[in-house]
């Protein structure tokens, strides 16, 4: 026979045969890497090591000079950045919440009950998947203007409500749960809604936090929202504000500004994702599209 | 649904409840309220506009046909620059960053958990911040003074003498444009990939090397993919959609609209210039259409690849 035993796909244990593999990564793992671990070291570098010749990736003296410098040049605007800051935390969390409660409703109407136009509407969403927001910008501008949207927070907080891939994890993974069990439940006189949040929801854990996660990223970094629907200064948001202040700041000085701004951005992210990273991996088992 | 009420005779309870059903409806009332005035009617609306001529100030008037015919006679900017600029982008970034993610879950698959978990970290955390946001920090390496990261790394090397001004040749913005689209193009469906992998069936592995295969290739080929065809799937759609929705970047790094010689004019920054710019929204309505329309082709061609028989 062959020598060949079939590879091992999730091994328990580390072995010297996985080395090889860890090293044809590497060059790629470092030019993903480096721009993180470069903005990570920018962001703390003092005046002098920014204008260091030749640039230097790794900083030496780190200091919080520039995220000092962040919050001092928002006091000098008209608009301090505890309101952006506020803005930002308003807008995602009502983006995270209602996703998550809005897609796991209709997750479970779609994978559990039984209604007119059912499969039509699982077709619609699942097409709905490969839907580019960036192409219908101007008419969803209009649409937002028309509604009278425009310089309030709904015309942050609705456009990304109905999000066809998070609705379509959640079903893949309501649709793991057996029929029995709801039937029972049933059976002793439970309503819809009882079943909802009495099975459905503690069941689904794992993709409440995927929906969480892709809510979160969507609408923590959105500035597509405050560029085009907002005009009122003091109703845009965090990720809007950092923006600006990248494109006011682009010399060398203001560079230590600019990636202490994105650093904000970046650490709220990676943090949610690490957090709530088994129960994504889990929801993704479910992910195909069949 | 004649053959339906046999079917049904086996199905659960929960599976039998009446059409019509009224908490159905109301469950799924908040989003599909939302999905429909902001996903259906902007598309609606954009088929609409294309059709007319419309300036955001005067009432929309129906031309017909006209904004398709000029898109594809007259405009020569999109003819030659930013339709064969969108090919070579969406090619390279979508296609080319799904099978490199692919490999990357293939091979992070065959690790154990430590080393696996830091560096699916690595790589998933790019996509994580959004490209807007990064475009600060590519600004910042492709600088195109002698203080920019990349210029002063070249010019050590001695690969380069003087400093090039990487964000304003239009030689070299695109192939840029499709690097940082790459670095970032590892999401959700190479994370569903990589689940995916790890999903499988161990005794299917053994299975098949029992029935002789010899190799971690043709084990890929014969058995890895067609276990996750669905997964598969679902990860192709995932990396058109980010390759197009990401493919505003070339004006946010050139800080300009249109870009130095339209050198990395995408299709959504044409929308862009015409919507926001020139206030042609009949027209720039017509570009939306001709993006979705290629967004579903390029979708519609992977799910044929992937097709469960």
């Amino acid at each position: 026979m062959a020598g060949y035993k079939g590879s091992n796909i999730n091994p328990k244990k580390f072995e010297i045969g996985q080395l090889k593999i860890i090293l044809a990564l590497l060059p790629l793992a470092v030019f993903m890497g480096i721009p993180i671990v470069f903005i990570v070291c920018h962001a703390f570098k003092p005046m002098d090591e920014l204008f260091a010749f030749p640039p230097q990736i790794l900083v030496h003296k780190p200091t919080l000079d520039n995220f000092v410098k962040l919050f001092k040049a928002s006091a000098d605007s008209n608009i301090p950045m505890s309101r952006y800051v506020f803005n930002s935390v308003i807008v995602t969390g009502s983006v995270v919440l209602l996703s998550i409660l809005f897609s796991t409703m209709a997750g479970f109407a779609l994978s559990k009950l039984r209604f007119k136009g059912k499969y039509a509407l699982l077709e619609i969403n699942n097409t709905a998947l490969m839907f580019v927001s960036v192409a219908v910008m101007i008419p969803r501008y209009l649409v937002i203007d028309a509604l009278g949207m425009k310089d309030t927070y709904f015309a942050h907080i609705l456009p990304l409500l109905a999000m066809p891939v998070g609705l379509f994890l959640v079903k893949q993974f309501i649709d793991q749960i057996p029929d029995a069990l709801l039937d029972a439940a049933y059976m002793d006189g439970a309503s819809d809604f009882k079943i909802y949040r009495s099975i459905i929801i503690p069941l689904i854990k794992p993709a409440i936090a995927t929906t969480a996660i892709l809510a979160f990223q969507q609408v923590w970094v959105n500035v597509e929202s405050s560029n085009f629907y907002i005009n009122d200064e003091s109703m845009k948001t965090l990720a809007f504000y950092l923006n600006t202040l990248a494109n006011q700041n682009s010399n060398v000085a203001g560079q230590g500004i600019q990636a202490a701004g994105i650093l904000i951005q970046f650490i709220p992210n990676l943090a949610i994702f690490l957090i709530l990273r088994k129960s994504f991996m889990n929801t993704m088992a479910h992910s195909g599209i069949k | 649904m004649a053959s339906g009420k046999n079917v049904s005779a086996r199905k659960t309870k929960a599976a039998r409840r009446e059409h019509g059903n009224r908490a159905a409806y109301a469950f799924l009332a908040p989003y599909v309220i939302l999905f429909t005035i902001f996903i259906i009617i902007p598309m609606v609306v954009a088929v609409g506009l294309s059709f007319t001529s419309y300036d955001t100030i005067q009432a929309p008037t129906f031309k017909g046909f006209l904004n398709y015919i000029n898109l594809l006679t007259a405009d020569d900017i999109f003819m030659q620059k930013v339709l064969p600029n969108t090919i070579i982008y969406a090619l390279i970034v979508g296609p080319g960053g799904y099978v490199l993610s692919f490999l990357v879950a293939w091979c992070l698959a065959q690790l154990s958990s430590v080393p696996r978990t830091i560096l699916t970290v690595i790589f998933y955390s790019p996509s994580m911040t959004g490209a807007v946001s990064m475009t600060v920090l590519w600004k910042i390496i492709f600088s195109g003074d002698q203080m920019g990261y990349l210029n002063s790394f070249l010019m050590r090397l001695g690969v380069i003498d003087a400093p090039i001004i990487w964000l304003v040749d239009s030689r070299y913005l695109l192939p840029i444009i499709i690097i940082v689209a790459l670095w970032s193009s590892m999401g959700v469906g190479f994370l569903a990939m990589l689940a995916g992998i790890l999903n499988a069936d161990e005794e299917i592995y053994e299975a098949a090397a029992i029935d002789g295969v010899k190799n971690r290739f043709q084990e890929m080929i014969y058995i890895t993919i067609p276990t996750m065809k669905p997964q598969m799937l679902f990860g192709a759609v995932m990396a058109i959609v980010g390759a197009f929705q990401n493919g505003a970047i070339g004006v946010q790094l050139s800080g300009t609209n249109p870009t130095p010689n339209y050198a990395g004019q995408l299709i959504v920054n044409h929308i862009e210039d015409y919507g926001f710019l020139r206030y042609e929204m009949g027209y720039a309505a017509a570009v939306s259409v001709v993006l979705l329309l290629m967004v579903f082709a390029f979708s519609k061609f992977f799910g044929r690849l992937f097709k469960e028989d």
